[in-house]
């Protein structure tokens, strides 16, 4: 599951824009299987922490109304080129993934 | 022998699944930050009572709300939130006519600036409500946002 997350940030100025893909379903449980019926279980991601050098900077709190392979990006200060900003995700299942990309 | 054992696991395995079913064990129940009930509300108010504790929001024009006038796919409309206003503790991203109105929160850090951008999906043509907690208070603004298909199912 290690591929699940595309992320890249970048130094301009004093701000660090952190951009991100997620590769996720994020079914809502309201869809039904069109051959079956039946209604297809939601399954999301509910939690997306971001980290600078190991310090928290963002707790993203998701619902199902985030769209399927979500996109995330925020903006933050006090970061130089080379720190690590981490990204780790858990959903209704408490499947998770993370990454670590270094700012440049 | 091998056989009562297995009867003996898939009977607490079931017992499990019940649990779970039920929704008495679920698998987000190790994440007790997660504000359950407010992502599981029908009703505005009350999503905004779990998150910030008050409905009363205020506002503002510091709130800017990015997001298309019309999204021809409501399955994936583009939303960012910018906000100049100091100490921001939380953002909130609301849309009005939803099922389940609440699509996302984030916890700011100091250092976090007044920016989040996402993707979410819009049941129908409505609101899109951004909420900002900071200093004790709820700030909000709006922006309508036309869905010509609609992106929640069902």
């Amino acid at each position: 599951m290690a591929k699940s997350i595309r992320a890249r940030a970048t130094l301009k100025g004093d701000t660090v824009t952190v951009k991100s893909l997620i590769t996720h379903v994020m079914e809502t449980g309201l869809r039904k299987d069109e051959k079956t019926g039946d209604k297809i279980p939601a399954h999301y991601i509910q939690e997306v922490t971001c980290e600078h050098n190991g310090k928290e900077v963002v707790l993203a709190q998701w619902g199902p109304a985030v769209s399927k392979n979500p996109y995330l990006s925020y903006e933050f200060t006090g970061g130089k080129s080379g720190d690590d900003v981490s990204i780790s995700w858990v959903d209704n299942k408490g499947e998770k993934d993370s990454l670590t990309v270094q700012i440049k | 022998m091998q056989r009562r054992t297995f009867l003996k696991g898939s009977l607490a395995g079931s017992t499990v699944a019940v649990a779970v079913g039920a929704g008495l064990l679920t698998p987000g129940a190790v994440m007790a930050a997660w504000p359950k009930r407010a992502f599981e509300t029908e009703d505005m108010q009350t999503a905004m009572n779990d998150l910030f504790g008050t409905a009363q929001t205020e506002p503002t024009d510091d709130i800017s709300i990015k997001a298309p006038d019309i999204a021809e796919n409501g399955a994936v409309v583009p939303v960012s939130i910018t906000s100049g206003i100091a100490g921001i503790e939380e953002i909130a991203i609301i849309a009005e006519k939803n099922g389940t109105p609440l699509a996302a929160n984030f916890k700011l850090a100091d250092n976090a600036k007044g920016f989040v951008s996402t993707r979410i999906k819009m049941a129908k043509t409505s609101n899109v409500i951004a909420v900002v907690k900071a200093g004790g208070k709820a700030y909000s603004a709006r922006k309508e946002v036309k869905v010509t298909i609609g992106g929640c199912g069902g």
